[in-house]
Parts: C-alpha cells; sequence; structure tokens
C-alpha cells in the first residue's frame, strides 16, 4: 500500500480549559472519501482546522503525504459550512482566489476555473455576484474554489448543511461525480448518516467530550451510488447501525 | 415622467406648505420683518448675493475651500491610521480606548484653541474641519476591519492567501460600507466645522456672512447663508452617496439583481 494521505496521530487539542479532541488516530489513503460522523460541539471542525494547518496543533502528529502540517498548503482544498463567498467578487473570480483572482491567475487557472464552473452547471452564471445566486449554487462555486488547484487531500466542513434536503441531496450527488472524475482523499465532516453512507468509503464516529474515535466502518456499497442506494437493505442496515451508534455516544 | 413626477410632487407639496405658512407668518397679522423675514426678502437677497452682485461668492468660496480641503485630508489621515490600528494588537491596547473617549468629545469646543494656534486664515478653518470628520471616519474604519467576517478571513487563509491579500482582498472591501457611513457623516461634519470656525473669527466665509448679519441685525442675510449652507450639505451629502453606490455596489445588490433560476 502506498504512503497514506492524510495520517493522524495521537492528535489532540484544547481551548483554554476545554480539552476538544483526545488521542485521535487515523490513516487516509490516496483516493479514499471518509466521513466523519459527530454530535454537534464535538470538534469535528477544529479537526479540520488542525489538519488544514488553521490551529497550531495541541499534541501528536498530522502528515499530509508525509509531510507535516505547518500551515495551509496548496495540495489541500477546503470549503466550509458556509460558502464564504466574497460578496464584492463574481463566482469566476471566486472561483480564482487561490490564484489571485483572475488578475493573478494564469491562461491554465482561468481555463481550468471555467472548466470547474461548468462542470458544477453555473457556466452561463460565471460573472454573477454571489447575491445573484442561490445557497446551492453558492456551495458548487465553494467546490469549484476548493478545486482549482487540483488538491490531493479535501477536508470539506458540512458543507450542505446549511441546505434544504432536496438541495442537499443533490448537491451530494454532484460531489460524487466531481470526486469520481478523480477520486482523492478527502475529509468530510457531516452529522448526516444519508449524507455520509452516500458519500464515504468509511465512517469515522467521533464521540463528545473530549472528541475521539469511537467507530471506524467501511461502506461496501458499489459505486455510482444514487438515491436508489437509500432504498437497498445493505444501505438501510449501515444506517441503522450507525443511528444506534451515534444515539449511544450522544446518551 | 411619470414616476419622476410622482417622486418629485409629495416633497414639492410640502414645500409649498411650508412657503405659505412662512408668507403667512409674516404677512401684515404676522410677526415682524425684523424676528422672521418673509420668504420674498430672503428670495431677494439669495438672488442678489449669488446672481445680481454676487457678493456672497468669495464668501461660498472660502467655505468650500476649507470644507474640502479639510473633508479630504482628515478623511485620508482617517482612513491610514484606522487601518493601521485595526491591523495593530499594540495600537488597540494603548490607544484605542483613548479614541473613543475623544470621539465623544465636542471637537467645535476646540475651535478657539486651533484660531489661536493657525491664525485667522483659512489654515485653521481647514485644520478644525479635519479634525472634526477625522474621529467618525477613524472609529468606523476601525470596526469596520474589525467586523470583516472572521469565516471569510479563515477561507482566504486556507487557500495560503498572504496577509497582505487578506488585508486587500478581504478586510478592506468588508469594511467598505462602514467607511462610506464614517464618510457621509464626515461630509456634514465638515461644513459646520468650517461654519463654526468662521464664527469664532474670520473676515471671510459664508459662517462670517452670517456672523456679521447678526450684527447687522439683517435677519434676511442671515436666512439666505443658511440657506445657501444647507444647499452644499445636500449636494455634498448626495454626491458621496452617488460615489458609495458604485464603490460598494454589492451592499444592496439584491435589491437590482434578478434572481436566476437554480440550474439542476
Ligand atoms: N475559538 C474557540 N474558542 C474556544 N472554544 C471553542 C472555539 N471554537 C470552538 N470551541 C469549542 O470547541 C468545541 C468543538 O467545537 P467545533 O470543533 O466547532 O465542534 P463541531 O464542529 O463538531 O460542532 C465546542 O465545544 C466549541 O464550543
Ligand atoms: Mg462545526
Amino acid at each position: 500500500m502506498s504512503s497514506p494521505a492524510l495520517s493522524l496521530d495521537g492528535v489532540g487539542f484544547s481551548f483554554p480549559g476545554r480539552q476538544v479532541l483526545a488521542g485521535l488516530s487515523f490513516n487516509v489513503a490516496p483516493g479514499e472519501f471518509v466521513a466523519v460522523l459527530g454530535p454537534s460541539g464535538g470538534g469535528k471542525s477544529t479537526l479540520l482546522r488542525l489538519i488544514a494547518g488553521l490551529l497550531p496543533l495541541g499534541a501528536g502528529r498530522v502528515l499530509v503525504r508525509g509531510t507535516p502540517v505547518t500551515g495551509p498548503r496548496q495540495d489541500v482544498g477546503m470549503v466550509f459550512q458556509k460558502a464564504t463567498l466574497l460578496p464584492w467578487r463574481t463566482a469566476l473570480d471566486n472561483v480564482l482566489l487561490p490564484a489571485g483572482f483572475r488578475r493573478g491567475a494564469s491562461p491554465a487557472e482561468r481555463t481550468r476555473a471555467e472548466n470547474l464552473l461548468a462542470a458544477i452547471g453555473l457556466a452561463d452564471s460565471a460573472n454573477y455576484y454571489p447575491a445573484q445566486l442561490s445557497g446551492g449554487m453558492a456551495q458548487r462555486v465553494g467546490l469549484a474554489r476548493m478545486l482549482l488547484h487540483d488538491p490531493d487531500l479535501l477536508l470539506m466542513d458540512e458543507p450542505f448543511a446549511a441546505l434544504d434536503a432536496m438541495t442537499r441531496e443533490r448537491m451530494a450527488l454532484v460531489l460524487q461525480k466531481l470526486w469520481q472524475e478523480r477520486p482523492r482523499a478527502a475529509v468530510f465532516v457531516t452529522h448526516s448518516i444519508q449524507e455520509a453512507l452516500l458519500l464515504a468509503d468509511r465512517v469515522v464516529v467521533l464521540a463528545h467530550s473530549p472528541g475521539r474515535i469511537v467507530a471506524d466502518w467501511p461502506v461496501p456499497l458499489p459505486r455510482p451510488r444514487a438515491p436508489e442506494t437509500m432504498a437497498t437493505p445493505e444501505f438501510n442496515e449501515l444506517a441503522l447501525k450507525l443511528r444506534r451508534l451515534f444515539d449511544e455516544v450522544a446518551a | 415622467m411619470k414616476a419622476a413626477f410622482a417622486r418629485f410632487a409629495p416633497p414639492l407639496v410640502t414645500l409649498v406648505l411650508i412657503l405659505g405658512a412662512w408668507a403667512l407668518a409674516t404677512g401684515p397679522a404676522g410677526l415682524p420683518s425684523y424676528l422672521l423675514p418673509g420668504p420674498w426678502p430672503v428670495a431677494l437677497s439669495l438672488w442678489n448675493g449669488l446672481i445680481g452682485t454676487g457678493s456672497f461668492w468669495p464668501h461660498i468660496g472660502f467655505t468650500l475651500t476649507s470644507t474640502l480641503l479639510g473633508y479630504v485630508g482628515g478623511s485620508i489621515a482617517a482612513i491610514i491610521v484606522g487601518v493601521a490600528a485595526a491591523e495593530s494588537r499594540l495600537f488597540e491596547r494603548f490607544v484605542y480606548p483613548y479614541v473613543v473617549a475623544v470621539q465623544a468629545a465636542p471637537k467645535v469646543a476646540l475651535a478657539p484653541l486651533i484660531l489661536v494656534w493657525f491664525g485667522f486664515g483659512l489654515a485653521s478653518k481647514v485644520v478644525l474641519v479635519a479634525l472634526i470628520c477625522f474621529f467618525p471616519l477613524l472609529v468606523n474604519t476601525i470596526s469596520g476591519i474589525r467586523g470583516t467576517d472572521p469565516e471569510l478571513i479563515e477561507m482566504a487563509r486556507s487557500f495560503s492567501r498572504s496577509r497582505g491579500f487578506v488585508f486587500l482582498h478581504v478586510k478592506l472591501p468588508a469594511a467598505a460600507p462602514a467607511i462610506f457611513a464614517g464618510l457621509q457623516i464626515g461630509i456634514v461634519l465638515a461644513l459646520i466645522g468650517a461654519v463654526v470656525g468662521e464664527f469664532v473669527a474670520s473676515d471671510r466665509g459664508v459662517g462670517y456672512l452670517i456672523g456679521s448679519a447678526t450684527v447687522n441685525m439683517s435677519v434676511t442675510t442671515m436666512f439666505a447663508g443658511v440657506i445657501v449652507l444647507a444647499g452644499f450639505g445636500m449636494a455634498g451629502s448626495a454626491l458621496v452617496q452617488r460615489i458609495q453606490r458604485r464603490v460598494v455596489f454589492w451592499d444592496n445588490a439584491e435589491r437590482h439583481i434578478v434572481t436566476p433560476q437554480e440550474t439542476a
């Protein structure tokens, strides 16, 4: 097996007077999609910030493609729960933010941004400002922005949590399509069991106070997964198992 | 045409009513003209000062010069200091509490002192105007930059963007609406500052014109002066608002943009 795309070893973190994460260890292989399920306030966002190099580690080690994380890096792309688009920039410019907008971008980056917008069905909206976009469109722009520099590791913090149920499911399928075109290591934080099972190769379940791993299960469902997948017995059995575990953890 | 009529007709009606009431109050049965002159003499005085003899123009020129120089200078200084302050922890800890305290003090009270320091000419008025517009804009600039959505800053950081980039492309645009609010307050305060400076000591300016009319008990000229000032205040305010609409276009974008249909 090749070296992991992401490797966590005994990761811990505390805010003053409050331990958020303790002794977290897991690996993500190249091209592997891992969903992290956990109760809210359980430290999932903190975990992603640590991996992204946005917060200094408290304890343990985080390696991305074999090298320790010391700060944000270009081979890691991130999306957030809120779309976090700059309201004063067009959709295209927002996608090009990692390259320094249109002015700073190379022709290749520009072409890639346009292709990404086309891939998520927003080719005609390239010159729209965020105020002109719906929540789902804005979040898709966020996905395109994450993919601009073709990162090897994707970090996604409940990216669809703020959307309505229909849009949310559609977004999961858009993400699956983007990911299947070029599978890469991904950590996808969610509190939706359905979403986790629709997207992930593996589900990691975190418990609360301090955040720690209580389960790390494979999701042996064939791809591409579709709304029909959610009606299969395998899907429902796994969902039920996760639900039981989740209730235990929360109790 | 119809829309313009609908927009301007109601305030025009109000204006006619006010002028009518004013004419009545100063008519034969009303107040004596040395207390409240009628609309007609005031209009005549305006006509004379602006067009007939043109005697108002040197005063207007003086007041506008000190207002504009002070406003531009004070605003540039406020934005520069505000940016430095918002980006510096030391400034926040050591100086900011005093900025807030000084902001609450009425700067016009310093007018006599500034006149002693900078003389009775243009310089003292410019300094007073600059000082008066400085603080509201400073406070707005600082709070605007500080108020930037931390999630936007974190997003930009996650894409390896430099501190300079984050400032220029995230914090400064995020602060722009607050900065323009400060500029809007400033343009009105600037005119007040210039006039107060002229009240205290000057041999020119619209404030001087009003002040010397008081000595002559020429209430008509005082009214004409106040109307001229009101005109410039409104024009300045409208100009800043126009610039604001163009620069901070996204702040009210939702209102004039039709949201396109979501494409699946
Ligand atoms: N900047 C912060 N300072 C102090 N405590 C924080 C901060 N950010 C998050 N926390 C706390 O850390 C815990 C984990 O937060 P978070 O990682 O956002 O959880 P999750 O994303 O799983 O909901 C929460 O209890 C939260 O209150
Ligand atoms: Mg969170």
